[in-house]
């Protein structure tokens, strides 16, 4: 389990139905690629998160497939169609098993 | 030490082997790209990538790919140890088929982007990045 691993979220409170929003995501992880050696030589197990969803009231907005040469701390920025008013869910998928989610409502107005 | 035929041809064999090994690495990043396309023709118009062109630092690398009309853009740096880098995979409710994100380039190398459009076609987009201090931490 990689420590303090912290999703952070930035979406709209609100837009016009049909409005094409811009979401950025942010998630605090080491994303250790499994090239890097430490100081006895031998190489660090790769760690790291492979995939990264959002969905918008169950509906797939953006669908990513992480390799290692994502940098720490994974970014992502793109852009959603907001239909009605509902609830953004983002989900990481770690190596290890461990799931991150979080969810952002926004509001029709 | 006395060389018969079948030692001479025994080394030749063993030369030529060597001498493939870095063809079969540099292929790496072709068997990527054929997983994505399934060996179809790749289109050049459709998707743009935005790179810098000078990266200070490999470890976070600005990038974004922006391919109208696409279901999925796939991007590799092929100068990396593994060549794939991440894959955009778009929703319904996808506003644009647009990402941004942050890369880890080990070199001077030229990032690619290939976009496979709804209609089943593709295009590609390359960008050229002179990386000053690498992002591998080797």
């Amino acid at each position: 389990m990689a420590e303090n691993v912290t999703p952070r979220v930035r979406v709209p409170s609100s837009a016009a139905a049909g409005e094409v929003i811009t979401i950025k995501t942010l998630i605090s992880h080491v994303m250790e690629s499994g090239q890097r050696k430490n100081s006895d030589g031998t190489l660090i197990p790769r760690s790291i998160i492979n995939r990264f969803t959002c969905d918008f009231n169950g509906q797939n907005v953006i669908d990513v497939t992480l390799e290692p040469a994502i940098s720490t701390n994974p970014y992502f920025e793109f852009q959603a169609m907001v239909p009605e008013a509902g609830t953004y869910t983002f989900t990481w998928y770690d190596d290890d098993g461990s799931v991150y989610t979080d969810t952002k409502d926004i509001a029709i107005g | 030490m006395k060389f018969t035929r079948r030692d001479s041809i025994l080394i030749a064999a063993g030369a030529t082997a060597t001498a493939m090994l870095p063809m079969r690495a540099f292929a790496a990043g072709e068997d990527e790209i054929a997983a994505f396309t399934g060996g179809a023709a790749i289109g050049g118009s459709g998707i743009t990538l935005t790179a810098p062109e000078i990266a200070e630092n490999g470890n976070t690398v600005p990038i974004e790919v922006n391919a109208p009309g696409a279901v999925s853009i796939m991007v590799l740096a092929l100068g990396n140890p593994n060549p794939g880098v991440c894959t955009f995979n778009f929703g319904p409710l996808a506003g644009a088929q647009f990402g941004s994100t942050r890369i880890r380039l080990s070199k001077t190398q030229t990032v690619t982007a290939i976009a496979k459009m709804a209609d089943g076609s593709f295009a590609q987009a390359s960008s050229e990045v002179k990386v000053t201090i690498g992002g591998c931490g080797g």
